[in-house]
């Protein structure tokens, strides 16, 4: 019987205290359902909304008193904090812009908020993680959530196909990692990150070959769940298939918690093996800018044209993460955070675009939507600015902090070259406003009614958003700066 | 007093041996001593039976999926109940609140899964509860 | 007598599994994973786990597998149809190179771990289903309780996902 183990104190459960609400929202929503038997309702998503703004709540509070929990499985620090804040906002905006995208689809049912608030679970977890164990954990959750959301429609085709494709690459790319956690395990004897660093810094007996083996499967893991070159190649069709709504959380939320767990792990754990991660970080993440701007300028299907957008947005991050600075780690936060928004907000104002069973989903679709829907063609214009990254946007200083960093780590070429990279983006990116705002209206822009309140105010605060941290980048850069601090 | 897990197991061992033995020995001995007859009436289904139409392999409904699928949820919760019991003692109260946080929130999924007819086989009522 | 075990019930799980994946069908495939599933039980056994051999087999050989035959059933997967022609130059090249790459990774973790740090029959005693629990209900309390949530997003999917046909 282990003699210094110690129940938690209440400090430590306030800090488990953002899940634990989550949790109880879910569960709650899911037995609500089951009173309510079949048949379509509304103002689940009300519950929803009140148990994401309470585990923010939560989340704040929590950080106010920094520390472990629970054995050391979990590590509530700013860096924690900044990430649950994050994926919270995220879990905001998705479910305002889903009711309307559900009721239009008769799929209005409880159960989709259940999985959404769970799937926050998971990605919480993710975000103050400071175990192997809860990261994987956390990632199931967070990922078994999502490929059901995927496939939330059952009777579209395009959704049981992203779902099914989803599934078996993740769990898939899962196995991969868990691998990896396993042979750290064999070859350290512990799965804390604080002890698997200390271990790999001082003690000579684990062959360095092993351990960047084990640290190579578990990149093949995160990779895949940030959609990193080579294993991008499911985001696009996932992407395209899995309703909008659900596209625009999967694209945010998922991918901001595991960058977050990704940069702990290899900042923490793997420190002091870095010089045997940092060249495929680097290799990785110029493939993955390439491989992303380059294969989104033929593309036709603006949700494919954003998962695309998204891929090469994950080159960025892994830029920042190359930098290997704390510099880098407080750019990639930010990136994330802006990212975050402009991502979310383009894929809400798609999912009332689009219309029921997702008929308008082309580039031209768009066409001289600024005559019909002038504020939606200007919010759309100004998330696509952010992604292009024009000064003024949040976009714009999220390159500017990551570059900058790599600058600062003497990273010439994948500095230059992701500069390049950006230019190509342009185009794609400015080819929508240009469609948005100089083609002559079609018979998609005619049909489009107003979008739906909760849309509105997903996609308002969304561009609000990118403004601010585009105008004043400070607010926020700041509390990343101070909160870049991990494992050192 | 067995030590090793060797000697702890031996008898599901010789049991596991046994069980083997005899399903082969039985499946081995009608076949080496029974009668084998093959024409086709002794193929045939038995007289007023009806000539089977159509493949065996049907397909199942879904239904059974799900049941499966509870199944192992419900069966991986049992697997948690067993070192739980054996700590039950030494833990007290805390082991007592730890597992039925874990049981309740099953529970409600449970709840959710009987209130939404998954367990509810018949036709009609399916029709009723709508 | 340990080591003999380990053998036969290795060669067992090996020759399953293979058997696994060059059966057609689907339901012979799935009662060879049942033979691999035991013979890790036994594996399991023999390095002290216990509790980890029981659940192996309540779990994976009763349930897991269960819902494997129930799936085959439902898919109504019958045998597949042989391949037109196999390549010769898979089977001569791949099966080589399998070994080969099989023998180097063997090389490099026996180099890697000097003698007094590799498994030994009977060394590992914390396997019993008290030891799992007493680090179960102690210190991986959270995972502990935090699997409930992925037991929960299980019902959900499933049933979400499999309702629509049973209506």
């Amino acid at each position: 019987m282990p003699a210094n183990f110690a129940f938690p104190t209440e400090a430590e459960y306030i800090r488990f205290l953002p899940e634990t609400i989550l949790i109880l929202m879910g569960t709650l929503i899911m037995v609500l359902e089951g009173f309510a038997g079949d048949g379509h309702r509304k103002g689940t998503h009300k519950v929803a909304l009140f148990g994401l703004f309470l585990a923010m709540a939560a989340a704040c509070y929590a950080g106010s008193n920094p520390g472990p929990a629970f054995s050391d499985f979990l590590l509530v620090d700013g860096f924690g904090t900044f990430f649950r804040m994050l994926v919270l906002t995220v879990g905001i905006l998705a479910v305002l812009c889903s009711p309307s995208y559900l009721s239009r689809e008769r799929a209005d049912s409880g159960e989709y908020y259940a999985l959404i608030l769970y799937s926050l679970v998971g990605q919480c977890i993710l975000a103050t993680a400071n175990e192997l164990i809860m990261v994987f954990i956390g990632l199931e959750i967070s990922s078994i959530a999502t490929y059901v959301l995927a496939g939330y429609l059952r009777d579209d085709k395009r959704n049981n196909e992203s779902a099914i494709k989803y599934f078996l690459l993740g769990s898939f790319a899962t196995a991969f990692l868990l691998y990896g956690v396993a042979w750290i395990y064999g070859l350290t004897g512990s799965t804390n990150l604080a002890v698997i660093r200390q271990y790999l810094q001082t003690s000579a007996t684990a062959d360095p070959a092993l351990v960047g083996l084990a640290a190579g499967l578990m990149f093949v893991g995160f990779a895949f769940k940030v959609s990193a070159a080579p294993f991008q190649a499911w985001t696009p069709d996932v992407y395209q298939g899995a309703p909008a709504p659900v596209t625009a959380f999967m694209s945010a939320g998922p991918k901001a918690a595991a960058f977050a767990v990704f940069i702990r792990v290899y900042i923490t754990a793997f420190d002091g093996i870095a010089e045997t991660w940092l060249p495929v970080v680097w290799v990785s993440a110029l493939a993955t800018m390439v491989i992303g701007n380059f294969a989104a300028l033929t593309q036709t299907n603006i949700k494919r044209v954003l998962a695309y957008s998204s891929i090469a947005h994950a080159g960025y991050v892994l830029v920042a993460v190359a930098a290997h600075s704390q510099i880098g780690t407080a750019a990639a936060m930010f990136y994330l955070a802006s990212y975050v928004f402009m991502n979310i907000g383009a894929f809400a104002l798609i999912s009332h675009l689009s219309r029921q069973g997702e008929r308008y989903v082309q580039v031209n679709d768009l066409a001289g939507l600024s005559q019909r829907q002038p504020v939606t063609a200007a919010l759309f214009a100004i998330f696509l600015l952010s992604l292009i990254g024009v000064p003024l946007t949040g976009g714009f200083f999220g390159k500017f902090y990551i570059f900058k960093a790599a600058l600062d780590s003497q990273l010439y070429w994948l500095t230059v070259l992701g500069l390049l990279n950006s230019a190509v983006a342009a185009y794609y990116y400015l080819r929508i406003i240009v469609v948005m705002y100089f083609h002559e209206p079609g018979h998609a822009t005619e049909s489009l009614e107003e979008p739906a309140a909760g849309i509105r105010v997903a996609s308002l605060v969304a561009a609000l958003a990118v403004v601010v941290l585009g105008v004043a980048p400070s607010l926020l850069l700041n509390v990343a700066s101070r909160s870049s601090a991990i494992g050192r | 007093m067995p030590t090793t897990p060797l000697e702890v197991y031996f008898p599901v061992l010789v049991q596991a041996l046994l069980g083997v033995g005899l399903a082969l020995g039985l499946v081995g001995a009608s076949s080496l001593l029974g009668k084998k007859l093959k024409n086709k009436i002794k193929d045939s289904p038995y007289e007023c039976g009806m000539a089977p139409q159509g493949s065996a392999e049907e397909r199942f409904s879904v239904k059974f999926y799900l049941v499966a699928m509870l199944f192992i949820l419900f069966d991986i919760e049992a697997v948690f109940l067993y070192p739980w019991v054996v700590v039950y003692k030494d833990l007290g109260m805390i082991a007592f609140v730890e597992m039925a946080i874990f049981v309740i929130l099953i529970l409600s999924g449970f709840f959710y899964i009987w209130k939404k007819g998954v367990l509810d086989w018949s036709q009609i009522s399916r029709i009723q509860r709508k | 007598m340990d080591p003999i075990l380990f053998a036969i019930f290795a060669g067992i799980a090996v020759v399953c599994g293979i058997v696994m994946v060059t059966q057609r069908h689907p339901i012979a495939s799935a009662l060879s994973l049942i033979g691999v599933m035991g013979s890790l039980a036994v594996l399991y056994l023999l390095l002290g786990a216990e509790f980890i051999a029981a659940a192996q087999v309540i779990v994976y050989a009763g349930a897991i597998m269960v819902l494997f035959l129930f799936v085959i059933m439902l898919l109504n997967a019958g045998a597949e149809p042989k391949p037109l022609r196999s390549s010769y130059l898979a089977g001569f090249l791949g099966v080589p190179m399998v070994l080969a790459l099989m023998g180097l990774l063997g090389y490099l973790v026996k180099r890697s771990f000097p003698l007094d740090v590799t498994v030994r029959f009977g060394d590992f005693t914390g396997g019993s289903a008290k030891a799992v629990g007493d680090a179960l209900f102690r210190k991986y309390l959270l995972p502990f309780e935090v699997t409930s949530v992925l037991v929960l997003i299980a019902i959900l999917g499933a049933v979400v996902l499999a309702r629509k046909e049973m209506d």
